[in-house]
């Protein structure tokens, strides 16, 4: 208890006895809350045998076996009982085992669980936190079903257990255990244990190191995988009524020991482990899951100079860090923005000069062609000039000549004068 | 003016509204699952009600821890009522010699035992502070306690934001302060305010009325009226907090006692032989003064609350309100974020280590284990 404080004899009766009273009666009056994932392929029977144990319907219509994907349905239950009231969750997986290719089979599963211990964890580091009013989902026990075949575990039973085992408290159950012989269910579950143990698979252990329960919980541990048998229907059996399933062949009773471990199933999960299954979660498994996201997430408790680093430190540095990649990231941009407007402007300076010189060059052709024809022009009036002249130094002969004496004939001659000297023209 | 922080409430739920009588806050967004909770009707026994017993198994073997701090001048029975309290001798009762100078400094001193009563074991620390208001000027006299204190939350933080952090952190954080008030029959004085004020919003603080046995019954009754009318005027909140109060039995419960706050107490530790039974009590020449008996005074009242009824009250309280209070400003300090909403004025900050914002300084010089004495 303490290393360096003595035990001090009482004289007389203080009154601290009442503090596991004082404890329980807060805890009570704050509630429990429990966690069960149940992963098992569909038609196992999950969901009566969360009926049977809890005694009670839940509600949920049984899922068909076309699902594309492994899907988890999660329902919460207030459930009272005298004084204590349970905050029951319980998340069973959907469509898994049904699809051809199994090899993700197991993810959703990790995810979700993983999701839970995100949120948990979020909440832990924010600064204004309401720990003890926080609504822990996180997953306290696992329940995986196996199906009955009665030889060994499938391929993705154990790849599927491998996956979770260090992220959750697994409790391996065969289910509609009334489908094996008593024979081959020994066998069934000696053949179940060593493959597990040979692959490494580490399933919860009933804890051993309190007296009080060590002996019940270490022989459980020696009955496990419990085979189970689930069942809502009540039968008249001698003069009670209890929960079983009829054959044509007999009954089979649910909490008989001897047909099956459906009550070892139940005393271990609920009256006698809970709180340690919860314990395991939140002080194992959840700080495993702390440890490796803040590792990742970079931080580190010493550095190595051996000065003890702390979670404000590492994260303003981590902050800077970012805020400096971020400012790298706005000026390359801006960079890359500066070079393409310049790409532009030259590709729009190269267009104008063509555009000038093609107008250059039309201008050119244009001037050249007035100036031809300018020319052409002149010659045309040289000639017309010419004519002109002509015209008026022929006149004035015709004129000179009709004075000198003619008649007729000169008028004839002028015709003759006129034609073929308009025509010789 | 000082206020608790809105969400300093142990039950109130960030998520939604409460409803007082299921107690069960909505279910966490991140969770893909229905959004109200439907009760379940359950057709026979299961044994959900088994998990108490757990519980209780479990505490046993982890053992409790309690950590109380008794402040008050000198010489007003502050180690004695403690052995009162805890039935055994936890301290030597300190008598000045002639030739020891008083402290200069305010210097504590803490102690701690293991006890066990009933295979319950309660590993107890106390914390004393010989020299509090003893000097001519007590003008902050103060900040080492409230040093001390942070310095406890200080601890408690970096075991928590460790990367591999232990099983069970240990706590050394003061649960419960008693404040002893001497018995002037007037009223408190300024050096009582001034504690009390800033006092009440790290700790909890239980004042008592010391040595009690020099005032007569009706003295009590008006020391006591007025002390409580002193504490409403500045707005000091003891223990039981009434902003704590969950229920309406808790109300009516700490209704109660908040009505007999402050205890007037004595201490004794020795035995006399009273009517043929043996009774803890004080001797005088005009009679005896039994520590136990309702009628002489109110020490029983005292041990029922510390330690019959509300121990798990006072650690819970330390826990989830001041602890967190303290978690808050420390984590806004370092980050120099904006301050929102609720945000709690912590108007002095303590002294000593704190005023560098350096943790890991802070880390080291807590894990160097170095004597109190050192720092201050």
């Amino acid at each position: 208890m303490g290393e360096g404080c003595r035990t001090v004899p009482l004289a007389g009766h203080v009154g601290f006895d009442s503090l596991p009273d004082q404890l329980v009666n807060k805890s009570v009056s704050q509630g429990f809350c429990f966690n069960i994932l149940c992963v098992g392929e569909t038609g196992l029977g999950k969901s009566t045998l969360m009926d049977t144990l809890f005694n009670t319907k839940f509600e949920g219509e049984p899922a068909t076996h076309t699902q594309p994907g492994v899907q988890l349905r999660s329902n919460t239950y207030d459930l009272q009982e005298s004084n204590v009231g349970l905050k029951l969750t319980i998340v069973s997986t959907v469509g898994f085992g049904d699809q051809i290719n199994k090899e993700d089979s197991y993810k959703p599963i990790v995810e979700f669980i993983d999701a839970q211990f995100e949120a948990y964890l979020q909440e832990e580091l924010k600064i204004r936190r309401v720990l003890h009013s926080y609504h822990d989902s996180r997953i306290h026990a696992c329940l995986y079903f196996i199906a009955p075949t009665g030889h060994s575990l499938k391929s993705l039973d154990l790849v599927t257990m491998k996956k979770l085992d260090s992220k959750v408290n697994i409790i391996p159950i065969i289910a509609k255990s009334d489908a094996i012989s008593k024979s081959e269910l020994t066998k069934f579950k000696i053949k179940i244990t060593s493959e597990l143990v040979s692959n490494g698979v580490q399933i919860y252990q009933f804890p051993t190191d309190d007296e009080s329960v060590a002996e019940i919980n270490g022989t459980m541990n020696a009955h496990l995988p419990f085979a189970v048998i689930g069942s809502t229907e009540e039968l008249k059996i001698g003069n009670k009524m209890m929960k079983a399933r009829q054959y044509p062949w007999g009954t089979v009773q649910v909490e008989n020991e001897a047909h099956c471990d459906f009550v070892k199933l139940r005393e271990m999960l609920i009256r006698v482990n809970m709180e340690d299954l919860r314990e395991q979660t939140h002080s194992r498994h959840y700080e495993l899951y702390r440890r490796c996201k803040l590792e990742e997430m970079g931080f580190k408790d010493t550095d190595p100079d051996s000065k003890p680093f702390s979670l404000q430190e590492t994260y303003e540095a981590k902050r800077n860090e970012f805020l400096g990649e971020l400012q790298k990231k706005e000026e390359e941009m801006r960079q890359m923005f500066v070079q393409r407007v310049k790409e532009k402007e030259a590709e729009l300076k190269e267009a104008e000069k063509e555009l000038h010189e093609k107008f250059d060059r039309l201008k050119k052709l244009h001037q050249d062609e007035k100036k031809k024809l300018e020319d052409k022009k002149k010659c045309l009036d040289d000639e017309v000039n010419a004519f002109k002249q002509r015209k008026t130094a022929a006149e004035l002969l015709q004129s000179q000549g009709s004075q000198a004496g003619g008649s007729q004939t000169l008028k004839r001659d002028k015709e003759k004068k006129n034609n073929p000297w308009l025509c010789t023209e | 003016m000082f206020c608790f922080p809105a969400m300093g409430h142990r039950h109130c739920c960030a998520l939604g509204p409460m409803d007082p009588m299921r107690r069960s806050p909505s279910p966490c967004p991140s969770r893909p699952s229905s959004p109200r909770t439907p009760p379940c009707e359950m057709l026979g026994y299961v044994g959900i009600e088994a998990v108490l017993d757990q519980l209780k198994i479990k505490a046993m073997k982890m053992g409790f821890e309690f950590n109380i701090m008794v402040v008050g001048q000198s010489g007003l029975g502050k180690s004695t009522m403690v052995n009162t309290l805890f039935k055994s001798k936890m301290w030597k009762s300190t008598v000045q010699g002639l030739g020891t100078p008083t402290p200069q400094t305010l210097k504590l001193q803490s102690v701690t035992h293991v006890i066990e009563e009933k295979g319950v074991k309660l590993k107890l620390t106390v914390t004393d502070t010989p020299g509090f208001g003893d000097q001519i000027n007590n003008d902050k006299c103060w900040d080492p306690i409230l040093g001390y204190i942070s310095e406890q939350y200080e601890r408690y933080l970096q075991e928590e934001i460790l990367i591999t952090r232990q099983r069970h952190i240990p706590d050394t954080r003061v649960h419960c302060c008693i404040y002893f008030v001497p018995p002037t029959g007037h009223c408190l004085r300024p050096l009582d305010i001034e504690f009390l004020q800033r006092l009440c919003r790290t700790v909890n603080v239980v004042p008592v009325i010391a040595r009690a046995d020099s005032l007569t019954i009706e003295e009590r009754e008006t020391f006591r009226r007025r002390i409580q009318h002193n504490l409403r005027t500045h707005c000091i909140e003891v223990y039981p907090q009434k902003c704590f109060d969950e229920d309406i039995n808790d109300r009516i419960l700490n209704s109660k006692i908040r009505d007999r706050i402050p205890f007037a107490v004595v201490g004794a530790d020795r035995e006399h032989l009273v009517n043929g039974r043996c009774v803890l009590g004080r001797k005088t020449k005009w009679g005896i003064i039994e520590v136990e008996n309702l009628a002489h005074c109110e020490f029983p009242l005292l041990r029922d609350l510390l330690i019959r009824s509300h121990l798990q009250d006072l650690k819970d309280i330390t826990h989830n309100v001041h602890y967190e209070n303290y978690r808050v400003c420390r984590l806004n300090e370092s980050h120099l974020l904006p301050r929102g909403p609720g945000w709690v004025n912590l108007a002095q900050t303590p002294a000593g280590p704190l005023a560098t914002p350096q943790p890991s300084k802070v880390h080291q010089q807590a894990q160097e284990d170095s004597e109190d004495g050192d720092e201050y």
